[in-house]
């Protein structure tokens, strides 16, 4: 398979703190991954250096062999990679297919204008429709951001940021805050349009009963390094990550 | 790829709106017929304010931006006007109106710069330090601006035939009017499809969530720029409007307690809706006019309606309205 | 050289004013998260209520001893009275019009207290009327100082003493008492403060009395120097600001290295550029927010 996204030795440092030291992390074409690691250990902050949030201070980003260290978000943007985030963020006064045909409007290069009106564009909002019904929340498309649910919220975070039509996908943490009976479906309604649209996708969770089910490699950070990198037995079978992450080994499933 | 669904085309549109719009407009073009010239030049006024506060609200209601400046605006327009008549000798009102267009796109561009990159507390304060700027130079530079005397500025030629010689107040409460009507429903229908727009949609998500907005690909400092010298253009107009009105510009007009009082329109009104700035503006309007004649402690009088107001109503006239409506709407 | 100590004097004399004033407000905002638009108007409130008990007792004295006049110590004890006054005020509306929105959107608030402010400003008018209230005779008690061939007021030294001794005490108090270390706690973590037992409530309107009680104190100060006028408390906000811009808002260090600033511009700018000396300032400020938006010493 071919990479997709690759990081060579990126460091970000917070005064004293190396919260990414020297990563190199890599993402291949089509695959679902999913970065593993106890809370502190630089996985938010390395999304964030990928998305565009924040500035690497040393290293490489390069999407398909593109340098894109110093592009601003809205390069990286457009170059294809799109995020959903940890703690929801939504556009709370404005309804759920507002949110979705606003990704849709920014992509096609439509916010610039000002002196037509939005609804008239029949084909964004067709498509809008057509995104919640992938993730399931075309019932609540008049709804108000802010009045969903937190797994409805979830969700449409992430269908905000599949609207982009991202080539790679991060996920931070998109089951957290979410009752356990939830999860699942909505993992699988993510991973059933990733894997359906061919999105390469890097989910950051801490729910090892998710990550082992819906990944096909695992990446697993500790204090701002790469501690192990392998398919989910190979993981599992690691004694370092799992002393340091999970716990005891878990039986063969 | 594409399931069967049926396109959700959002019907927030106002054409359920238009049922009251008719009868307001029906009202507003008689009120020279049937009302005194006094009321007509006070309802004046008030579109005039209206303007400024629809503009103002662009960058409020929709972008999420506090400004204590919009005299700065408001000024630079009426100042424009002003120095038009006395050293270029212009009466054409159009004229005027792209002077005031001019000055404030520099001047708001200008400002613009500066400001966006702030949000909150220190957008508010940097506008508000900004527009007293302009309100010290129009101060110390006396002979330019007149000073605390201001500027005088007879009535303008509308269309290039109708004057105010002979009865001015004749004029202004007949002819002016309805030019000042004629520029209010454009400024609102304009204003109107920049909201509804996908400009105006990037901008209320920028609102909603600025680190969203960055990540859905939205320019968030140069949208907000823009809704910037939008918001101020519409207010300079609004100047513009008003000079002949009052017949003559002075600093006061500059000062950022007049920037409160446009900030007072729309929060009376109600700042998340589209006509909440337009139908504040005309009440505050009124107010500020019979408080002003009924007592000499009218600033203590708006003062209390504005806390009462933030207190009880903070969503406004027409928000509180709106809240209602919807509650009866429900309730069986 | 005495002109320039002189100018030296005159800096010194408005940054201590300023001190007073902005240092309030950062004090507020870095307690609080409240930027009070109504600030400048308790300054207002400070200067009237002194010029106005200052004036009241001579004339009350002048007529009753014959025409002796009031001791300097005496009029000096009561000077203070508008600083009181001031934080009376503050602990009345802290509680009934503030406290409901903290927890709402931060514009909310700058709408209220502009309310406040146009409440102050008429009530001011109500009590006062629209003339200019002096406390002149005081400002007169004191003489003048002998400064090289020059004269120059001797009250001034007093009110830029009275502003030493505010930053002194104030530093004292926030750094070296209980109540400012709970002060700074509830600053920095407000939450947390509450979490430990700290009565946030207590410790709120304690801060905003004492902002006001400076403000009021500002405006007690200086009204022997010049009168109280209606307006200067709108004109001292805007100063306020600038000072806690280039200083920075939350900090008292850099209240007064903002008030010592603007104080010297502001003296610069009268002898030399009289015209443009206000632009001056506000440009300052612009540009202070332009290139660090923080203040020297400020958290955002």
């Amino acid at each position: 398979m071919t990479v997709l996204l690759e990081t060579r030795a990126v460091v970000k440092q917070f005064g004293e703190f190396r919260a990414v030291d020297r990563v190199d992390f890599r993402v291949q074409e089509g695959e679902v991954l999913a970065l593993i690691g106890s809370n502190g250990a630089g996985k938010t902050t390395l999304v964030n250096l990928i998305s565009g949030l924040l500035t690497a201070d040393e290293g490489q980003i390069l999407l398909r062999g593109q340098d894109v260290t110093q592009q601003p978000v809205k390069e990286r943007i457009r170059a294809g990679i799109a995020r959903s985030f940890q703690l929801v963020n939504l556009f709370d006064q404005l309804s759920a297919l507002d949110n979705v045909a606003l990704a849709i409007f920014s992509r096609q290069g439509k916010t610039r204008r000002l002196l037509t009106l939005a609804d008239a564009d029949r084909p964004v909002w067709a498509e809008a429709t057509e995104v919640l019904a992938l993730f399931r929340l075309e019932a609540k498309a008049k709804v108000l951001a802010g009045g969903l649910s937190q797994g409805e919220r979830k969700l449409l975070d992430v269908a905000i940021a599949y609207a982009l039509k991202p080539k790679l996908l991060f996920l931070d943490e998109p089951t957290s805050g979410v009752s356990t009976r939830e999860k699942a479906p909505i993992m699988d309604t993510i991973s059933r349009v990733v894997r359906s649209e061919r999105i390469s996708a890097a989910i950051i969770e801490h729910d090892m009963d998710v990550v082992f089910s819906y990944s096909d490699r695992i990446v697993a950070m500790h204090q701002g390094t790469i501690l192990a990198d392998g398919t989910p037995d190979e993981i599992r079978r690691n004694e370092r990550v799992t002393t340091t992450l999970i716990g005891t080994p878990e039986p063969a499933r | 790829m594409s399931t069967v669904t049926t396109v959700v085309i959002p019907t927030r549109s106002p054409m359920r709106r238009l049922w009251y719009a008719a009868p307001i407009l029906v009202v507003l073009l008689l009120v020279p017929w049937v009302a005194d010239q006094y009321q007509t030049i006070l309802l004046a006024y008030g579109l005039v304010m209206a303007i400024a506060a629809l503009g103002f609200n662009l960058l409020l209601g929709y972008t999420g931006l506090l400004s204590f400046g919009h005299s700065a605006y408001f000024g630079v327009g009426a100042y424009a006007v002003a120095m038009m008549v006395k050293y270029l000798g212009v009466s054409s009102m159009e004229l005027h109106l792209l002077g005031a267009v001019v000055a404030s796109v520099l001047i708001t561009a200008v400002f613009g710069i500066a400001c966006v990159r702030y949000t909150r507390i220190f957008f508010g304060i940097l506008t508000m330090a900004l527009s007293q700027v302009l309100w010290s130079l129009a101060f110390k530079f006396f002979w330019v601006t007149g000073g605390t005397d201001g500027l005088r500025v007879p009535t303008p030629t509308l269309l290039g035939v109708v004057t105010g010689k002979g009865d001015k107040i004749a004029f202004l409460s007949h002819a002016y009017y309805y030019y000042v009507l004629a520029l209010f429903l454009v400024c609102v229908a304009i204003m109107w499809v920049i909201v509804n727009s996908p400009f105006g949609r990037a901008l209320q998500a920028i609102r909603d969530n600025e680190t969203r907005a960055q990540f859905v690909g939205i320019p968030i400092w140069r949208y907000r720029w823009v809704a910037f010298m939008l918001s101020g253009v519409f207010t300079g107009i609004a100047g513009a409007l008003w000079v002949p009105l009052n017949g003559l510009t002075t600093p006061d007009i500059l000062h950022w307690t007049f920037s409160g009082k446009i900030v007072f329109m729309a929060v009376l009104g109600g700042f998340r809706t589209f006509v909440g700035p337009i139908v504040g503006a005309v009440v505050y309007n009124y107010l500020e006019s019979y408080a002003v004649g009924y007592t000499v402690y009218w600033q203590l009088f708006l003062g209390v309606i504005l806390v009462v107001l933030v207190l009880s109503l903070p969503t406004g006239i027409v928000g509180t309205i709106e809240r209602v409506m919807a509650r009866r709407r429900t309730t069986p | 050289m005495d002109i320039l100590l002189i100018h030296v004097f005159n800096a010194l004399l408005y940054a201590s004013v300023l001190f007073l004033i902005a240092g309030g407000l950062s004090l507020i905002y870095g307690v609080m998260r409240i930027v009070n638009l109504a600030h400048g108007n308790l300054y207002a409130f400070g200067a009237y209520v002194s010029a106005w008990i200052i004036g009241s007792v001579t004339s009350a004295m002048v007529v009753g001893e014959g025409g002796r006049g009031p001791r300097t110590w005496l009029l000096l004890g009561l000077l203070p009275a508008g600083a009181v006054a001031a934080a009376v005020v503050g602990a009345l509306l802290e509680p009934t019009l503030l406290r409901p929105f903290y927890k709402r959107a931060e514009e909310y608030q700058l709408l209220v207290t502009f309310g406040l402010l146009m409440i102050i400003d008429d009530v001011i008018r109500f009590l006062w009327g629209p003339y200019p209230l002096s406390a002149s005779v005081l400002f007169e008690n004191f003489g003048s100082l002998t400064v090289g061939e020059t004269l120059y007021p001797t009250y001034n030294f007093l009110v830029i003493g009275v502003g030493a001794l505010a930053a002194v005490f104030l530093w004292a108090f926030i750094y070296r008492t209980r109540f400012g270390v709970v002060l700074r706690a509830t600053s920095q973590d407000m939450r947390m403060s509450s979490a430990l037992g700290v009565n946030v409530n207590r410790v709120y309107v304690q801060a905003f009395t004492l902002g006001c009680f400076m403000a009021g104190l500002g405006g007690a100060i200086i009204v022997p120097s010049q009168s109280a006028v209606l307006g200067m408390g709108v004109d001292a906000l805007i100063l306020s600001f600038i000072v806690v811009v280039i200083g920075g808002l939350g900090s008292l260090e850099g209240a007064l290295l903002g008030a010592l600033i603007v104080g010297i511009v502001r003296e610069a700018g009268i002898t030399w550029f009289p015209e443009v000396e206000l632009a001056v300032l506000y440009l300052m400020a612009a540009a202070v927010l332009l290139v660090r938006p923080a203040g020297l010493f400020g958290r955002a």
